[in-house]
């Protein structure tokens, strides 16, 4: 552990907040208070309530939990399709587990277990591969999930049944990617960010290039970031220093780990396993061209898409619930009309409130400190 | 319960087939044979009622201990039976031994009722059965009464245990999980969070190279220590399942206090966190068996500390935190990094037959 606390020493934590502090008080706070940075992926969000970071800061300073939680924004007619599909006789469907409790317009993929469908949880989609090279007389499906961080293992798995020859096996394919999505948000006119944290590990995959056009079009600081809470306070820090010195970069914070290009092995699976959709559906958002990658022709045995009757029924978000406007940062959580009473992580209406990377899930459990203030 | 309570032992030996069959469990002289050989051997208590459906006790001995009785019940289901630390047996001893000892009862009498599921092996239903007589010896009570089924393939998962416990409270004792003020320390007697980790990790969730043993241990003595040294205790409660967080949070909303923690002086060993930062788990919601939460006035809490310490269930005694004033029924911990958050009590799916 020696390793990773080097990450969450208080001490630094504090000198970091010290620098946050005095830099702060350099910038013309007047003429964009508070400064909002967007943090785009749920890994942050986790962090960042699962340490307290955001109560450290000075209040100048507002976090916006941005969409970057694959769970999060999943819409409801895709977890319908899941069930359909999961409720065929012969199937047996493969999911990551915090994919179970996201609630469709009928049921979760949970309660469908719980009457009779055969859903089963794995770690990686190859344990899904070996199912259904153990039980050659079903019909085992993926739920590919996620952002290009789950998006090569699963092309990879794909590739890897081809060889094997494994005709009892297909994925679902629900991946998506970040950047359509970050230019939707900069597009859309009730927004105002000043800057952003870049998903590290996405990050880790497609390399820092896809996000220059935010920096040279949109002229908005992007600073790569690692996840460890010490990692999202330097990172602040960055972008701040970026609006101080009026830049707007790419930076990298999370070297360690992110190359600029990116990884090319997994970018090669990806292309070679995927093509773009024209546009996907992401909950709260509504559809964004380009934001999702289907299967390509040339693997179309391997996509569940192609392979069953999928009803496809686009379901509205419940009226009332706003995970739109909390994802995009329009209002906080706690300032949904359904927070905290219709709304909760036992019986969650928007998905924001299912995984520990969604913000009101993070907002319910860990509670959002303040400097000064004390519980929100 | 059933007309089979365990009795002296007859002849022995019986039993000479590998595994157990529904013929074990129709009543007649299988079943007598089975629980002659594989628990009455084990348990031979001078104790036991030869020829009675249940144990009795004479009022007059019990009430020389003190003046409350203590009675509880708990059920063993945990998968795997056999993990590094103990088993379903051990387990299902000090579990219950404990859920007495947290109530400051004199734990003295167990019961044992086995749910077995056809095909079994007798030889492992054996080590388990003297898994259980050893750890009631070590923990200074008996096992008096008992029952065994035998269901058929697939109507139970091995093995289940279930033991009641009957204890004494004596007079001077006054727990309560709704007696915590504010200003009162809050103590833990050691590394937590093993248990949880050493169950994912024997169901082959990760391969260490050294496996996380259970922290299943009786805590009646280590209780009694701390009663002396710290008189004034307000409550006691052993953090089984949903971890030190589950009780934390039962303490302060019954109490209608707050109470703050701080993650710094969290015990939790080295393997235990890196097992959990790899997984996504968090320390304080792992279940323990050898764990127990105390609250204990201010002026008393460095005596408390220093007698757990002492005592070798309690050699990593920490004081985690306080009770405050603050929001009542609220948990809050400062961070290893310096801020604050909310622990709440945990949310969704448990981690399965853990216990
Ligand atoms: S409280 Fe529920 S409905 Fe409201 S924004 Fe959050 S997740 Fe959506």
């Amino acid at each position: 552990m020696k390793y990773v606390d080097e990450f969450r020493d208080r001490g630094k934590a504090d000198a970091l907040v010290a620098e946050i502090d005095k830099l702060v008080s350099t910038i013309d706070i007047a003429a964009r208070r508070p400064i909002h940075i967007m943090e785009v992926c749920g890994g942050h969000t986790h962090s960042i309530f699962r340490y307290g970071v955001e109560g450290m800061l000075p209040k100048e300073i507002q976090l916006i939990h941005g969409p970057g939680c694959p769970v999060c924004v999943l819409p409801m007619g895709r977890v319908d399709d899941c069930i359909a599909i999961a409720e065929h006789a012969n199937v047996i469907f493969t999911t990551f587990g915090d994919a179970m409790r996201v609630p469709g317009s009928r049921k979760s993929l949970s309660q469908a277990r719980a009457d009779g469908a055969d859903v089963r949880m794995v770690y990686s989609p190859m344990d899904a591969l070996t199912l259904a090279r153990n039980n050659p007389d079903r019909e085992v499906v993926f739920f590919g999930l996620g952002f290009e961080t789950t998006m090569p293992s699963t092309a990879l798995t794909v590739l890897q049944a081809e060889s094997e020859g494994i005709a009892n096996f297909s994925v679902f394919c629900n991946h998506i990617t970040i950047v359509p999505t970050i230019k939707a948000i900069l597009d859309s006119p009730d927004v105002h960010i000043d800057g952003f944290l870049g998903p590290g590990h996405v990050s880790m995959v497609i390399g820092t290039a896809p996000y220059e056009f935010i920096a040279q079009y949109y002229r908005k600081p992007l600073v790569v970031a690692g996840f460890e809470p010490l990692d999202v306070l330097q990172s602040i820090w960055m972008v701040l220093k970026q609006i101080r010195e009026q830049r707007a970069d790419v930076e990298n914070q999370y070297a360690r780990v992110v190359q600029g290009t990116g990884n090319v092995a997994a970018l090669q699976a990806i292309s070679r396993v995927y093509e773009l959709r024209p546009f996907f559906e992401w909950r709260g958002l509504g559809s964004i061209d380009h934001s999702g990658v289907r299967i390509r022709d040339e693997y179309a045995r391997f996509d569940t898409e192609r392979k069953f009757a999928i009803p496809n029924v686009r379901i509205a978000d419940p009226k009332s619930c706003q995970c739109g406007e909390v994802l995009k940062g329009v209002i906080k959580p706690w300032q949904c009309k359904l927070f905290g009473s219709a709304c909760t992580p036992e019986t969650p209406l928007g998905a924001l409130m299912v995984s520990s990377e969604g913000a009101c899930a993070a907002y319910h459990q860990y509670g959002g400190f303040k400097k000064q203030a004390g519980a929100a | 319960m059933n007309e089979m309570p365990f009795r002296r032992a007859r002849s022995l030996g019986k039993v000479n087939v590998p595994a157990v069959t529904l013929a074990h469990g129709g009543g007649g002289r299988a079943m007598k044979d089975l629980i002659d050989d594989v628990f009455i051997v084990a348990f031979d208590s001078s104790f036991l009622a030869p020829l009675e459906d249940q144990a009795r006790f004479d009022l007059a001995e019990l009430a020389v201990y003190g003046d409350r009785l203590a009675f509880t019940t708990d059920s063993y289901v945990v998968d795997p039976l056999f993990f590094p630390g103990g088993d379903i047996g051990k387990l299902a001893v000090c579990g219950t031994v404990n859920d007495l000892a947290v109530g400051g009862a004199i734990p003295l009498y167990l019961s044992c009722a086995a749910i077995v599921e056809e095909g079994v092996s007798i030889d492992m239903l054996r080590r388990i059965a003297r898994s259980m007589a050893e750890t009631a010896k070590g923990a200074g009570v008996r096992i008096v009464t008992g029952d065994t089924k035998v269901v058929h393939k697939g109507a139970c998962d091995k093995l289940f245990i279930t033991t009641s416990g009957v204890g004494i409270i004596r007079e001077d004792i006054r727990l309560g999980v709704d007696l915590a003020h504010p200003g009162d320390a809050v103590l833990v007697n050691g590394l937590f969070g093993d248990h949880g980790a050493a169950i994912l990790e024997a169901r082959g969730e990760m391969a260490l190279e050294t496996p996380i043993a259970s922290d299943c241990a009786p805590l009646h003595d280590l209780i009694a220590t701390l009663l002396a040294a710290a008189p004034g205790a307000r409550c006691l409660r052993d953090a089984t399942r949903g971890g030190v967080a589950t009780v934390l949070n039962e303490i302060a909303e019954a109490s209608d206090v707050g109470i703050e923690i701080d993650e710094e002086h969290l015990p939790v060993r080295e393997e235990v966190r890196g097992f959990c930062e790899i997984l996504g788990l968090d320390p304080l919601y792992l279940a323990n068996e050898g764990k127990i939460v105390a609250v204990i006035p201010p002026e008393e809490s460095e005596a408390a500390l220093a007698a757990m310490r002492a005592h070798h269930l309690g050699e990593r005694a920490t004081i985690i935190g306080w009770i405050t004033d603050g929001e009542p029924g609220r948990v809050v911990m400062r961070t290893v990094l310096g801020g604050q958050r909310i622990v709440d009590m945990l949310v969704g799916e448990q981690l399965p037959r853990i216990c």
